[in-house]
């Protein structure tokens, strides 16, 4: 932790590992070794242990505040959370927490007998978050990457399309979604009348918002939300690549899918890294989608596990089981997340 | 460089499927909030029957709207002038000092951000519960315990992209403030903060939309007298009737600020991505 070391002049890893733990180097570490070096330059200016400067409690008086409402808003109550798990926190202990007994393992076991009501509904309502994170992460980023392919040269009405495509992301997220949940409606929904009185789809309009379609419903609303934001983030990617490297690669004679394959892909490699890592935990944590779509009903098909939680916690006031429930979903982040860094360090240092 | 056709075809082909997509339900929005109420509990059509703007005088009676906006406004405003004041001191110590423990504290607060919402929702819950009836402070159902949530929402990604800001303007500039006789506050006040205004627009964007729209604690800590519009708008279909027309003209209200704001200021929003790298 004092000073930096060598390898901080091009962070591998900038979310979590190096010393810059800003992502704001992934997004630039393309092009800016540089910029890095520069920045681990100023290194030298800290304090010994033993001789400390006047002055060297100001960096932490002005963290102070910071850490505070982190300490209060996330930290607390995240331990408490994981105490809580072990508790028997039902209703009759809910304004008195503090007598609620210990109970060990008990909520966990209760969440992960998969033969009982309760695990099984936990189970399906993992697998199919497993699923609805895959689809939407990767299709998002498909669109993201292909906005912001097409709107890397210039053309007339470029800046007009770049503003179109950040609207969804700028509207405030349970606005867009109410105006899905209209347009899914069965009877006067947009959707439907698109498919079968315009396009002339045979057969009866469907439900989407009950019933097996709530999946499709809820994948299709939560890539709408999501692929802006991999547009933007692709998209000063991009920014940082320089021009002639492509002018160069097409006088060797390179055709466009050749040049993102071996020039956009690789240069983007930083930003797809967090980008990816980003989506996928936004994208399994996602609770507003299905609330605001589906409101008091829970369609089975749209159980994502965010929703199934908080359904589970606060429809019985069960808090110690839902509280068991989301230390199960953290662990699982952890876990996934980790084995994601480790591979893609070791394949950065590889390279 | 010439563009070759594929390209072009892609190029065509991407444009106008996004654009379809990304439209259709902004549309739709739009016009079924001037629609009369009977042509939204119809067969969808494309255009009105008659065109009228009574949606938008009919919203504010069905639901209390305009407390919601109040609520909003207030809960969204506050947030984001306390969260950009704390994010400043935060990420001037981040960018302009070396201290032990900096890697820790930037590590723990981004990661924070990436907790599933519902893990802290309940502790959080019982913990305001508690203060309320061991100490009296009451924050559940009111806009001061909605704040201290919010603001920490958006402290995480406010402190990374303002320190790398920070980065971005040359240590020369305040070294020589030093030089001078000013003090590191001063120096934050007259030096940095002057240079960093479009980091501190985005930043300040970024927190008032996180707060304006934020819906999973807003429907556990909100009560009739702290509601915000991200749980009022939903209230529109407990009512005998649903009105779609005035939940569009609705979400189209709630929508106009932020998304003017953040359209106009979107230069400094991706400035502020690749702050690094710019400068």
């Amino acid at each position: 932790m004092k000073g930096r070391g060598p390898h901080s002049a091009a962070p591998p890893l900038p979310l979590f590992q190096s010393s810059e733990e800003r992502w704001v180097f992934a997004v630039s570490a393309s092009t800016t070794t540089s910029k890095s070096a520069g920045a681990s330059a100023k290194a030298p200016r800290g304090g010994t242990r033993k001789n400390r400067r006047p002055g060297w409690w100001l960096p932490y008086a002005l963290l102070a505040p910071a850490v505070v409402f982190e300490l209060v808003i996330h930290v607390i109550p995240m331990v408490t959370g994981i105490w809580m798990s072990f508790l028997k926190l039902t209703k009759m202990f809910i304004s008195n927490w503090g007598n609620a007994p210990f109970i060990g393992f008990k909520n966990y076991a209760v969440a992960l007998d998969f033969n009982a009501a309760v695990g099984s509904g936990l189970l399906k309502s993992f697998l199919i978050t497993c699923a609805f994170t895959i689809l939407v992460v990767a299709i998002s980023w498909g669109l993201g990457m292909a906005a912001a392919v097409a709107l890397q040269r210039k053309f007339f009405g470029r800046g007009f399309f770049r503003t179109l495509f950040l609207v969804p992301y700028a509207l405030p997220m349970y606005a867009g979604i109410i105006a899905w949940k209209f347009m899914l409606q069965k009877d006067n929904g947009a959707l439907n009348h698109i498919l079968y009185d315009n396009l002339g789809l045979p057969g009866d309009k469907p439900f989407w918002l009950i019933g097996d379609n709530a999946f499709a419903a809820v994948v299709i609303v939560a890539i709408w939300r999501l692929w802006p934001f991999a547009f933007l983030m692709l998209m000063a990617g991009l920014q940082s690549i320089p021009n002639d490297v492509y002018e160069a690669s097409a006088v060797d004679g390179a055709r466009p899918l050749r040049q993102w394959s071996a020039i956009t892909l690789p240069m983007l490699r930083p930003v797809n890294m967090v980008l990816l890592l980003v989506m996928f935990l936004w994208t399994f944590n996602d609770f507003n989608t299905p609330f605001v779509l589906f409101g008091g009903s829970q369609p089975p098909a749209g159980d994502l596990i965010s929703f199934h939680i908080y359904n589970a916690s606060f429809l019985t006031w069960n808090f110690g089981s839902g509280a068991a429930m989301s230390v199960l979903l953290l662990l699982f982040l952890l876990v996934v997340s980790g084995i994601y860094l480790i591979i893609m360090n070791r394949r950065s240092h590889r390279a | 460089m010439r563009e070759t056709n594929p390209a072009k075809v892609f190029r065509i082909v991407v444009v106008t499927f996004l654009t379809i997509f990304t439209v259709i339900p902004v549309y739709v929005m739009v016009i079924s909030g001037l629609k009369p109420l009977k042509d939204v509990q119809g067969a969808f059509s494309w255009w009105p029957s008659t065109l009228t703007v009574q949606p938008y005088i009919d919203m504010w009676q069905t639901v209390p709207l305009a407390s919601y906006f109040v609520n909003s406004a207030i809960v969204a405003t506050v947030a984001t002038v306390l969260s950009l004041i704390i994010a400043i001191f935060a990420s001037y110590a981040i960018s302009r000092y070396q201290f032990r423990g900096r890697s820790l504290f930037s590590t723990t607060v981004l990661s924070t951000q990436m907790l599933p919402g519902v893990l802290f929702l309940l502790p959080l819950f019982l913990i305001f519960v508690n203060i309320n009836t061991n100490f009296g402070i009451q924050l559940v159902g009111t806009r001061t315990g909605l704040i201290i949530t919010y603001l920490t929402f958006s402290l995480p990604f406010s402190i990374w992209m303002l320190a790398g800001y920070f980065d971005g303007i040359p240590r020369e500039l305040d070294e020589a403030a030093k030089v001078d006789g000013c003090g590191p506050m001063r120096a934050l006040l007259t030096v940095i903060l002057p240079a960093a205004r479009p980091g501190l627009v985005a930043v300040a964007i970024y927190s008032f939309m996180t707060s304006w729209g934020e819906v999973l604690f807003a429907s556990v800590m909100t009560t009739d007298a702290n509601r915000t519009l991200a749980v009022g708008l939903q209230l529109y279909s407990t009512q005998t009737n649903v009105y779609w027309n005035q939940i569009m003209a609705a979400s189209v209200v709630v929508s106009i600020p932020i998304v003017i704001g953040f359209l106009l200021l979107q230069k400094n929003f991706v400035a502020g991505l690749t702050a690094g790298a710019v400068k």
